[in-house]
């Protein structure tokens, strides 16, 4: 019953949402109001039923209804419960669901914002946010669908992947499609300035506070994605330039240079043919990324994928590429850019540059991603294109970007005079190369580290003046400290929460320059009993257990670790055996500390208990990265704050109102 | 506008299409294939000691047409497939010249034992302990069955299960050639 | 003063924050060949009696170039897999024997093909993915630099004054005085 309700549900959906699609698009050009509000209630129709896609197949996960073959082979009479219901989104069929969900969410958002706000931009939005929901429906109708029958219904499912049973399921895949999905937003405000010919400011202001959630959502799915490969993989890194992290990695890089170049078309009225191409290419990029996941031409751990999804992906990214590209050639000369400036030392110059260079590094992933393809397709031979170029390459990238986010926000406009220099930056400078230089002295012989820290302090210094000059202007004005500090962040919070933002990429920066440099790891062998030293721990192996678990059988080992404080933790680093999967995995015990952590792997043992092998890792500054998570999380939010409303302006005695 | 810039506008578009050329060629490619540099070359020597105990040297197998065959008891179904087929062409031609052996690759004893008594296989088997040997061949997965002729080249590599019919056309050609 | 006093401290503290972890840095190897997060030096390991004394930093650093063939992407070195610590013993095993690293990695070529390395040799057609980016980079900069010049050449005046709706009039009036930048 379940899978035939499901496929009908899917196709009432995928029907639902090529009408409203094609509705939307009529009444922009006939100028049909009974038309739009047709698609409007398509679009909630889509909504609806999407969302009893979703349910119909959660109810067959919690239910273990083996007739869907999508829950047969995802999970098992023993996954428990919260597995079930996050197995939904953890393979191909259910991946697309949610990314249907998720787009007829913001759909509706989207109808119920700016119906009457946007008369003439929304029906063209509302087209083609319902038109990509109708490709996403359609992929679930034809190669992927969820609902489909398994006869004879098999007693017990395959099971989830080991690997996905994890907190990091839950809310890794959500972010990162909050992420991508929250990108069409823009996308389809572009497209429909550029289908009506108003290709002003406005579409950036409208979604401005989308472009940030979603850059938000994607930084999110990331740092989650490296803290579960940190914590359940076993290898003690937290990011391996995977073809499928890189795919969701370069998106994240064009809608960062996307939302620092919305600056300069708000202030400066220039970059309006960029902005327009920078959102292409990252709506794109989502794409190509949720098409290299699902068409196996590039092996990855991630990759999860069968038939013919791939090429339908590529169709759609290829329909998507021609079309929204030819779409801004048509349009290009209402584009001419209006660009004036005094001198090339300016803000604008630095955006640019910052641009650049994260269009570069876009630029380098996606063609290290793809090289080993052309070169097969060239050479014939197959080659691997890894760490070793990705590191070379977007490091000195990545320090040109730290060095430009200390600059950007301080250097003036249009003409940056010696003295706006001297003034904003000299300090700052100064600091950077003291903080340099101790580290040097403090024993840190790596010329990339010490940049790097260097240009953390700079950046830092840069903002922390910034901030500390505007505080004191209020100050001199009559304002608190709390209303100086506190309030100058509400009352300015897009600037603010940008420096938040970017303190918490220099918290990020430090985590991701010390776990470099400074971790260590060994491998050692323990009898039962046998202690051994690492980093300054004692470990002590005290014996092997076999446990029963309801969908695998797992043996721990306990060992006991003591630093030079006395005891310190026990750790239970274990080898999981899951019937269905051929080779053991491992499950890893660490302690987090702010400045390092322990990180245990169990590794070969004797049956008996009477020796195991250990690898430990004592991965220093790793915690910064998560760390620099939640201040980017902050600053995020307080960029995206509504504008502070504008407060009668009340004279202080014998003071000019200050607003 | 002037005709070149109008014609220059389309470059933005047109430029899309090598890169979505690249991506459709990729659906003609399995990255997990890697083709061997050892095909052509002189197969590397080894020593083993079979389940059974008994020694297999390749270097005493010269002149003979060798298959060795890498497989583990972990490596489900694929494994289990080519089996039987392994057994049906070892006893098809071991009278003719053939020799054959399975090397056991990344497992632990007794379940290989397992594996090997429920096919029942009559050739010779080896663990390969430190995977030496499975380096040496350039395994990284299995199934993996290379075929050696008689003057002790690797002339073919099969990557996943071999057939009856793939295993009868290489052996039979390698056997008709003069050692 | 005082200020300049206040930010000195901040960076003086993220500067010191290194310095628990100072007695514990040696010599830090570039981090070229890791993968961002892989731990990087391994502790030292006795080497077996009667052998060369290989260094494990060395067997790491080969390591780092390899590809484990059972994981993607992940290094011989970072890889926690079964296969990845063979390797890894056969590495130590040709270093000991008194093969150089180029050697070590040779025989895995050899064997597996250019795929076994992580980043393609510097040769051939393959010299292209180690060239393009820079180049990419280079012709950026050259184009960014253009587009300034440009820009600031413009003289101000004979760009038309804009025309303002009601709505960008009240949005600039709003703007200056709310003091932003």
């Amino acid at each position: 019953m379940t899978p035939e309700l499901g496929y009908a549900a899917t196709v009432a959906a995928l029907v639902l949402a090529v009408y409203g699609s094609g509705a939307a698009a009529l009444s922009a050009v006939k100028g049909r109001p009974d038309l739009r509000r047709s698609s409007e209630r398509a679009a909630v129709g889509v909504w609806l039923l999407v969302m009893t896609c979703m349910a119909l197949l959660i109810y067959a996960f919690l239910t273990f209804d083996f007739s869907v073959r999508y829950v047969a082979a995802n999970t098992n009479l023993g996954t428990p419960f919260y597995y079930r219901i996050t197995a939904v989104w953890g393979a191909l069929e259910g991946s697309i669901i949610l990314w249907a969900f998720m787009l007829s969410i913001y759909t509706l958002i989207v109808v119920a914002r700016y119906r009457r706000t946007q008369p003439q931009l929304y029906p063209w939005v509302l087209a083609v946010m319902l038109g990509i929901s109708a490709f996403f429906l359609l992929v679930m109708t034809i190669p992927a669908p969820p609902f489909e029958r398994l006869s004879p219904v098999p007693a017990d499912g395959r099971g989830l992947n080991p690997l996905l049973e994890d907190s990091g399921m839950i809310t890794h895949p959500v972010a990162l499609y909050l992420g991508f999905t929250g990108f069409t937003v823009p996308f389809a405000f572009a497209m429909a300035a550029l289908i009506i010919g108003r290709i002003g400011d406005e579409w950036i202001t409208i979604t401005r506070r989308w472009t940030i959630v979603a850059w938000y959502f994607l930084s999110l799915g990331l740092l989650i994605g490296g803290w579960w490969s940190y914590h359940v993989l076993g290898w003690g890194g937290y990011w391996a330039w995977d073809p499928v992290e890189n795919a969701a990695f370069m998106p994240w890089l064009t809608g960062t240079a996307f939302l620092h170049s919305v600056m300069i078309q708000e202030r400066r009225r220039m970059l309006k043919l960029w902005n327009l191409t920078l959102i292409i290419l990252t709506f794109s990029l989502t794409l190509f990324g949720t098409f290299l996941t699902r068409s196996g031409i590039i092996g990855s751990v991630h990759a999860f994928s069968q038939g013919s999804v791939g090429q339908f992906f590529l169709a759609f990214l290829a329909l998507v590429g021609l079309g929204a590209f030819s779409l801004l050639a048509w349009r290009v000369e209402r584009l001419g850019a209006q660009g004036e400036l005094d001198s090339i030392v300016s803000r604008e110059s630095a955006f640019l540059l910052n641009n650049l260079f994260l269009v570069a590094a876009a630029f380098t992933v996606f063609f290290g991603t793809v090289f080993p393809l052309l070169a097969e397709a060239i050479t014939g031979t197959k080659v691997s294109v890894g760490a070793p170029f990705f590191n070379l390459v977007n490091i000195p990238i990545f320090l040109a970007l730290l060095f430009l986010m200390g600059v950007g926000p301080l250097i003036a406009w249009r003409r940056a005079s010696a003295e706006n220099l001297r003034r904003n930056f000299l300090t700052p400078v100064g600091i950077g190369v003291v903080a340099a230089a101790a580290c040097r002295l403090l024993g840190i012989g790596n010329a990339v580290v010490l940049l790097c820290l260097g240009l953390v302090a700079f950046v830092a210094a840069t903002i922390g003046l910034d901030f500390a000059r505007a505080a004191r202007a209020r100050r001199r004005t009559g304002d608190g400290w709390l209303d100086a500090t506190w309030g100058l962040a509400l009352r300015q919070n897009r600037r603010y929460g940008g420096f938040v933002v970017h303190l918490g990429i220099l918290v990020l920066a430090v985590g991701v320059a010390g776990s470099q440099a400074w971790s260590t790891q060994t491998e050692v062998t323990l009898n039962r009993g046998e202690a051994t030293e690492v980093a300054g721990y004692t470990i002590r192996f005290e014996g092997l257990a076999g446990v029963e678990e309801s969908n695998h059988a797992k043996v721990v080992g306990t060992f006991a670790v003591s630093d030079k404080h006395g005891p310190y933790t026990v750790l239970t680093p274990a080898k999981k055996f899951y019937p269905q999967e051929q080779t053991p995995i491992a499950a890893v015990d660490y302690r987090l500390g702010v400045l390092e952590d322990l990180y245990l792997v169990l590794g070969e043992f004797a049956r008996d208990g009477s020796h195991a092998t250990i690898k430990v890792q004592v991965n220093r500054m790793v915690s910064w990265l998560w760390m620099g998570g939640f201040v980017l999380t902050l600053g995020a939010a307080l960029a995206i704050l509504p504008e502070p409303r504008r407060k009668p302006a009340v004279a202080r005695a014998g003071q000019p109102a200050t607003a | 506008m002037s005709r070149a810039s109008s014609l220059l506008r389309w470059m933005i578009p047109l430029a899309v299409v090598p890169v979505l050329a690249l991506l459709a060629y990729g659906f003609r490619t399995d990255p997990r294939e890697i083709p061997s540099p050892l095909v052509g070359k002189p197969a590397s020597l080894f020593t083993l000691t079979a389940f059974d105990g008994t020694p297999v040297a390749l270097a005493s197998l010269r002149g003979r047409v060798v298959v060795v065959n890498f497989w583990a008891s972990w490596c489900y179904p694929a494994c289990y497939e080519e089996a039987p087929s392994l057994e049906r062409a070892w006893k098809a031609y071991k009278d003719r010249g053939l020799v054959m052996v399975g090397v056991n690759y990344q497992d632990k004893d007794e379940p290989a034992r397992r594996f090997l008594s429920q096919f029942g296989h009559s050739f010779p088997n080896a663990p390969d302990q430190g995977s030496r040997v499975s380096v040496d061949y350039g395994v990284y997965g299995v199934p993996e069955t290379y075929f050696i002729d008689r003057k002790g080249r690797v002339r073919f590599k099969q990557v996943g299960p071999v057939s009856d019919q793939l295993l009868k056309e290489q052996i039979e050609r390698l056997l008709a050639e003069a050692a | 003063m005082r200020r300049v006093a206040l930010f000195l401290v901040v960076a003086l503290v993220l500067g010191l924050g290194a310095f628990p972890l100072g007695p514990a840095i040696a010599q830090s190897p570039a981090p070229s060949a890791q993968a961002p997060g892989a731990p990087l030096k391994p502790a030292p390991v006795a080497p077996p009696a009667g052998a060369q004394a290989v260094s494990e930093d060395t067997v790491h650093d080969v390591a780092a170039q390899l590809r484990c063939v059972v994981c993607q992407s992940l290094s011989v070195a970072d890889s926690p897999s079964e296969i990845a610590h063979q390797m890894k013993d056969i590495i130590r095993e040709r270093l000991a024997a008194g093969e150089t690293p180029e050697q070590v990695r040779a025989y895995f070529v050899e064997k597996y093909g250019t795929w076994i390395l992580l980043a393609p040799p510097r040769q051939g057609f393959n010299l292209l993915v180690w060239v393009v980016p820079f180049v990419a980079i280079g012709l950026g900069l050259v184009l960014v630099f253009v587009v300034l010049r440009r820009w600031s050449r413009r003289p101000a005046s004979t760009a038309p004054a804009p025309t303002l709706d009601p709505a960008m009039r009240a949005r600039i009036r709003r703007e200056i005085s709310e003091g932003e930048r």
